[in-house]
């Protein structure tokens, strides 16, 4: 085990598994939405973590892995933006969607 | 140990010594108003010192002027984040 | 001493997660996961991933800190943000129980790794063949433009299904509200202040790319900060979203990336580069890509129309 913490790739690779499991367990403990989307993205950049340690030789990181990760990174992004407003939309329509729809449909009575 | 690398090492130790004394401010001081205080003041000197340091390591004109412009901003952007906090400090405390 | 730092870094990056993840209230928990981006960015740093380092920085911690903290606005507007019961302790004890499985398969996996040379030498023999100096973006902009092609899809993507949750009466109007900022205050002072700089960033960013840190990803972050900074300011109100020219400029990278690997196909090989040329038509797609990426960023953080048209 010592020998692994003192080797920089598995160091960082090891923490990267750590924070996976990290984020899995806030992923089911929580129940707010904004927590479990920080815990959804706590994995996300354990995995990026991980993926890097483990590509790591010598002077540096593996260029493939580095393209991924930023994309992966960017799509995260994505991905949070999208349930962030979600949950601020479901939030509005007092988690009963089938209310706020009425309210649309009489919107769209006015707009015509 | 050059010279040189004492005083790059004293202006890092100085810096180190300005962002600690201005996070024991952050955690010790009891309002808003005296807490950004701390943090404004030393830490932005703080940076000043790691900045010079660094630019002192690398012996680059065009490295220190990058690290010059990094402080620069970071010391508006510091001024005008302190400004907007205690404003809205102030008008939680309904004093504006 | 520099395994001593690692240590301790990997010991806060941790720490950091640990709050953000169980931490107290909700907007404690956001800005412990902002100082844990910012570590692992350092973390980046440490790795020589400086490219990574920046996107994690810009992107990871800054770009999703301020999303966070927009959705914790707009939850406690909407009175959904009142924190639930905890779960009850033999659910916790499964979780970690759980959690716990899975970290260690992971740990173990990661040790049984076979040790391998990568693909570095072959990134590293061909990357001149693209007349560019940075790996990381020979990897983004030639050997795999497809996942970045479809990366930059998938943001687009992103906003269209943001604006799918627009109400009906405001659809094509202003996200956000409008913001009033006193014309000599110093909101107003710093948002004539650092747009230039923030311009000239990017555009440096772009061009120092080719062959050191850098790229179309962190440049548009940083002119999506700009964009921002200026709406927050109040010098100018967010764009109407069914505003063409705004479209235009969202589709624009992925247009201009996707013509120029067509192009490629006319000319022998689909998603090639011209031989000579390469670097050119990669800085023109990176500064398509730049502006394309900046609006979109900036519109996933500003959210659905709010007022109407």
């Amino acid at each position: 085990m010592m020998e692994l913490l003192a080797d920089r790739a598995s160091l960082f690779a090891l923490t990267g598994a750590a924070l996976v499991a990290l984020g899995f367990y806030g992923f089911i403990i929580q129940r707010a939405p904004i927590r479990r989307l920080i815990a959804f993205n706590v994995i996300g950049s354990g995995i990026f973590l991980l993926f890097g340690g483990a590509s790591y030789v010598g002077g540096g990181v593996d260029p493939v892995p580095q393209a991924l990760i930023i994309t992966g990174i960017v799509v995260a992004l994505a991905l949070t933006a999208f349930a962030a407003t979600l949950a601020v939309r479901l939030a509005e329509s007092g988690g009963d969607d089938a209310d706020d729809d009425g309210d649309d449909d009489e919107d769209r009575e006015s707009d015509r | 140990m050059s010279v040189m690398e004492t005083i790059i090492a004293a202006l890092l130790a100085l810096g180190v010594f300005f962002y600690f004394a201005g996070t024991i401010g952050l955690l010790r001081f009891p309002d808003t108003h005296s807490r950004l205080h701390a943090l404004t003041k030393a830490d932005n000197l703080g940076l000043g010192f790691i900045v010079i340091a660094a630019a002192l390591h690398w012996g680059d004109g065009w490295i220190a002027a990058k690290l010059a412009l990094v402080w620069v901003l970071a010391l508006f952007a510091a001024g005008m984040a302190a400004q907007l906090v205690a404003r809205a400090a102030l008008k939680a405390e309904g004093r504006e | 001493m520099s395994h001593a730092f690692d240590l301790a870094l990997c010991a806060l990056i941790l720490g950091a997660a640990v709050l953000a993840v169980t931490g107290r209230n909700v907007f404690g928990a956001i800005v412990f996961y902002v100082v844990y981006g910012v570590l692992l960015a350092l973390a980046w740093l440490i790795l020589g991933a400086v490219d990574v380092a920046l996107a994690e920085a810009a992107i990871g911690a800054g770009v999703t800190g301020v999303l966070l903290i927009g959705a914790w606005q707009g939850l406690a507007d909407a009175g959904g943000l009142e924190d639930e019961a905890p779960r009850p302790v033999f659910l916790r004890l499964a979780a970690v129980a759980g959690a716990g499985a899975l970290g260690g398969l992971i740990a173990l996996a990661v040790i049984s790794l076979p040790g391998g040379d990568g693909l570095t030498l072959a990134v590293v023999d061909n990357q001149d063949r693209l007349e560019l100096g940075n790996p990381v973006n020979a990897v983004l902009l030639g050997f795999r433009a497809y996942d970045t092609l479809l990366e930059t899809l998938v943001l687009t993507a992103a906003l269209a299904a943001v604006w799918s949750l627009t109400r009906t009466r405001v659809w094509g109007g202003v996200p956000g509200p409008g913001h009033v900022t006193r014309p000599d205050g110093v909101m107003a002072s710093f948002g004539r202040l650092l747009p230039p700089a923030g311009l000239l960033v990017a555009v440096y960013l772009v061009w120092v790319g080719a062959d050191a840190p850098g790229g179309a990803f962190q440049a548009g972050t940083v002119l999506a900060a700009v964009w921002i900074l200026i709406v927050l300011s109040g010098l100018q109100d967010e764009p109407r979203l069914n505003s063409l020219p705004l479209r235009l400029m969202i589709i624009a990278g992925p247009a201009v990336f996707l013509g120029a690997g067509l192009a490629g196909a006319a000319a022998g090989a689909v998603m090639g580069y011209p031989d000579g040329h390469a670097k050119s038509v990669i800085l023109v797609i990176e500064y398509a890509l730049t502006l394309s990426i900046a609006a979109t960023l900036a519109l996933l953080i500003a959210g659905p129309a709010r007022r109407a048209p």
